[in-house]
């Protein structure tokens, strides 16, 4: 099964029809939550919403996971081992306010398991290949620098250990004035 | 770890950890290793949300965003009886706009505030991310050059 998902926020024609269009030419079901897209899907399952209990549901039980390069969908992909294609919204073609998504899909062209589809023959290309490596649930050591990093704070004692600075970076304030010899 | 964990009275450090469904809160269960030997209050915008996650205890406040000056309302309200019940020493949010609530309110109950942005806005602070950068004692950024172009702290990223 692949499970197609664009979000909660706002609808993504494009991806949609897209996948509307490969359902029909293979056996698999594709299952879509294609959040507010009122346009026609014959070939998909198609569901406007679904509860967080449900999409975890198809998100486990799925082969492959095609969509919009949400953060979440992201994330899920990692936590539960999952090949994922994404492809990001552009702002060109009124699919999102700006065109973050672009810059989050640049940003993860290195991560293993997350497959980008800059447009949709990449999307068919990608989908045409059935040994896609699926994303990891490993916390990479930015992950785990980030943790370190809120751990330290969170379990200063008090208020002014970060009044006093101990944890605020030196580049944030102007270097203390060197000392005037003393002649 | 025991004593790194407790404040001076004694007892556990408290931190209410607060985003709105979706990806930031996604964002939020990825940094739970951050919170662990406290005592956490989790709250988000949709039911059952947090249960599928299995963070616990938490609470579900009703969502806001800029367009709604009534829903914002109804959203602090909710989180401010949370905050004024729970105490906590810590208030931890990843967005969007009802973490910048709870950033507000949390300074009137002298919590220390954690702001972290989300890893989507690649190339610029998000719009809540500035509101909340006043409020917010550590305020941070997943992306090394945003970091440095606002003057937002920069450890990593979820991804």
């Amino acid at each position: 099964m692949i499970f197609v998902t664009v979000g909660t926020q706002l609808p993504f024609p494009r991806l949609i029809r897209a996948m509307d269009a490969f359902a029909e030419t293979t056996a698999e079901p594709v299952h879509a939550q294609v959040g507010g897209d009122d346009s026609a899907a014959e070939h998909l399952v198609a569901r406007d919403m679904i509860s967080p209990e449900e999409f975890d549901e198809l998100f486990r039980s799925a082969r492959l996971v095609v969509a919009h390069a949400g953060i979440g969908t992201i994330l899920s992909a990692k936590r539960y081992g999952k090949p994922l294609i994404v492809m990001p919204r552009r702002h060109a073609l009124q699919e999102h306010r700006n065109d973050h998504q672009m810059a989050t899909v640049a940003a993860l062209t290195h991560v293993p398991g997350i497959h980008i589809a800059w447009q949709t023959s990449d999307l068919f290309r990608l989908l045409s290949d059935h040994a896609l490596c699926p994303a990891s649930s490993q916390p990479g050591p930015s992950k785990a620098a980030l943790i370190d990093g809120l751990s330290r704070f969170i379990r200063q004692r008090e208020r002014s250990a970060v009044l006093r600075g101990d944890l605020t970076d030196a580049s944030r304030y102007p270097a203390p004035p060197p000392e005037r010899p003393s002649s | 770890m025991t004593i790194f964990d407790t404040n001076r009275s004694g007892r556990k450090t408290r931190i209410f950890a607060i985003a709105s469904a979706g990806g930031h809160w996604q964002q939020l269960m990825e940094l739970r290793d951050a919170f662990e030997g406290c005592d956490v209050l989790y709250a988000t915008t949709l039911d059952g949300l947090a249960d599928q996650f299995s963070a616990g205890p938490a609470v579900v406040i009703p969502d806001c965003n800029r367009n709604s000056r009534r829903r914002a309302a109804r959203s602090a309200w909710a989180i401010l009886v949370r905050l004024i019940r729970f105490r906590p020493d810590v208030v931890i949010t990843t967005g969007a706009l009802p973490g910048v609530v709870a950033l507000v309110l949390s300074k009137g109950i002298g919590a220390r505030t954690i702001w972290v942005d989300s890893v989507a806005n690649a190339e610029r602070m998000s719009l809540s991310g500035m509101l909340a950068r006043r409020m917010a004692d550590l305020w941070v950024s997943q992306w090394p050059h945003v970091a440095r172009a606002t003057g937002a702290r920069y450890f990593g990223a979820v991804l």
